[in-house]
């Protein structure tokens, strides 16, 4: 049956060569752990993925809830800590997963440094990657101030007055950021809007290059 | 897509005819070096297996320590010292920094950081030999670990000075008060209320004052003489007013169990341990 709904598929789409592609690739023996178990330094870069996912996933339910209003966003973040059955439990994973997902894209970044995997050809990728660490800081900053709490709120002040003071074009980014002179209403759509269409449109974008480049050069080899 | 002599199309599309297209077959690995596995299913399904080892331990993180959640935000809380999440406290500490602050501000915003992240960026080129090992491009390895050490020294500085402690005197414990009593418009006039907060639950500028570790005498005195950074609020003459007062703020606006008394003080004293608990944890 399965095999009758894939050949349907196929005959109309061709979808062979791409299983094929995704599917079919070697895991070389120096990455696996299985066999040398330090290879796990390998995992990071993986487990930056799974986390990346993990976040997705918990910021789409947070935002069935809250409210990204000065009025109501603190009084949203609240009812969905202490009110909404598992709120407390996908706000943690959302909180404590932007820590382990710096951690593990950290981890992995020194991993292939100290393994030299940046070398050719693999220079466009390394690029991409910094550019995804980037990314990844920047949903950190943004998301920061979303619960609009004090923590929030004099963290993005701090942070805005570092963006100000970058010459030439230092008042027009921090008027980008906030949206005007103040921290205030502007300032959390804004963060709200960043923090979830424009960096995660940018994250998704970049890691499909990450990932399609990795499949098109392989993992490097053995030192 | 393939498109070589001989090839049949289906209908008008490019799909090719099914005896040329790929047949969906793996790799045969057993050719390949060493002890190379196939990714799918072999290796995905181990992946699988860590991956939910990793997800039970992440999901005990979040529920041994939920995620804080402060007062709301009041741009007025003058006295509050921002914080940011601790993978910036290095460059917040950056910023502490004499030589890169003041006039210096561009230095530590964007010259220094600029450098670094332009270093790991261009690293590739920057790095430009075919050696991978790390003793065989010590340049390299040495740039990336003074890096990485910087960044744990600033960031392990920037939390060892902050006040953890003021931050999380901010608590989400709210209490209604009585605002019958005397003492509440003592509270009210003396300006006890700007610092202490609506419902004595504290603010950045003053703390909580339920289950004080003082007793009546101990209020008194501090009311007339100040304590800290708290200025002397009433004049020692006033002696209704400051009884009145003491009293009041004792009971905790009358919120605290048992107020006044032996148990009362029990609990104060309760209280006043975990604080110093807290303390020195940190």
């Amino acid at each position: 049956m399965l095999q009758r709904i894939y050949d349907w598929i196929d005959d109309r789409i061709d979808i062979t060569p791409i299983w094929r592609d995704i599917a079919d690739h070697e895991v070389p023996e120096h990455v696996n752990p299985g066999h040398h178990f330090s290879a796990f330094v390998y995992c990071f870069g993986g487990l930056t993925f799974f986390t990346v996912v993990i976040q997705i996933l918990s910021g789409m339910f947070l935002t069935m809830y809250y409210v990204p209003d000065i009025v109501n966003a603190h009084a949203s973040v609240e009812y969905l800590q202490s009110e909404v059955a598992f709120g407390m439990i996908v706000r943690g994973m959302h909180h404590w997963g932007a820590s382990v997902v710096i951690v593990m894209m950290f981890l992995h970044t020194l991993r292939v440094f100290f393994t030299g995997s940046y070398k050719k050809p693999r220079e466009i990728n390394w690029v991409v990657g910094v550019l995804i660490f980037f990314v990844i800081l920047g949903l950190g900053f943004t998301g920061y101030l979303l619960p609009w709490d004090m923590k929030a709120y004099f963290a993005t002040q701090v942070g805005l007055e570092i963006a100000i003071s970058v010459p030439v074009i230092g008042d027009l980014l921090g008027e980008l950021l906030a949206g005007g002179e103040i921290i205030g209403a502007q300032t959390l759509t804004r963060f709200f809007a960043i923090h979830v269409f424009f960096l995660p449109g940018a994250l998704l974008g970049l890691i499909a290059v990450h990932f399609i480049m990795i499949r098109r050069q392989g993992i490097s080899g053995p030192l | 897509m393939k498109r070589g002599k001989g090839m049949k199309f289906v209908g008008d599309s490019r799909i090719p005819d099914r005896e040329h297209r790929m047949k969906n077959i793996p790799k045969d690995y057993s050719e390949y070096p060493g002890k190379t596995e196939a990714f799918f299913p072999n290796y995905l399904l181990k992946e699988w297996l860590v991956g939910a080892v990793f997800l039970i331990g992440f999901l005990c993180l979040t529920i041994a320590h939920p995620a804080p959640l402060e007062q709301e935000a009041d741009p007025n809380a003058t006295g509050y010292i921002p914080v940011p999440d601790w993978f910036f406290l290095f460059l917040y500490q950056l910023l502490k920094y004499e030589a890169a602050a003041g006039a210096f501000t561009v230095l530590g915003t964007v010259v220094i950081p600029g450098l670094a992240f332009g270093a790991l960026m261009l690293a590739p080129w920057l790095d430009k030999g075919p050696e991978r090992r790390l003793s065989k491009r010590p340049i390299a390895t040495g740039m990336m670990l003074l890096g990485f050490i910087s960044v744990a020294y600033l960031t392990w500085e920037a939390a060892d000075q902050h006040e953890w402690g003021g931050a999380a005197s901010i608590d989400d414990d709210v209490r209604e008060i009585d605002t019958t009593h005397p003492g509440y418009d003592i509270y009210v006039e003396e300006s006890c209320i700007a610092c202490h907060g609506d419902n004595m639950e504290g603010t950045a500028m003053g703390p909580d004052l339920y289950d004080l570790a003082y007793d009546e005498e101990g209020v008194a005195q501090i009311v007339v003489e100040g304590i800290g950074e708290m200025p002397a609020v009433i004049d020692a003459d006033q002696t209704e007013e400051i009884e009145t007062i003491s009293e009041y703020v004792v009971s905790g606006g009358g919120t605290n169990e048992g107020a006044g008394g032996a148990e009362g003080d029990e609990d104060a004293e309760d209280t006043d341990d975990d604080e110093e608990d807290e303390d020195a944890d940190e």
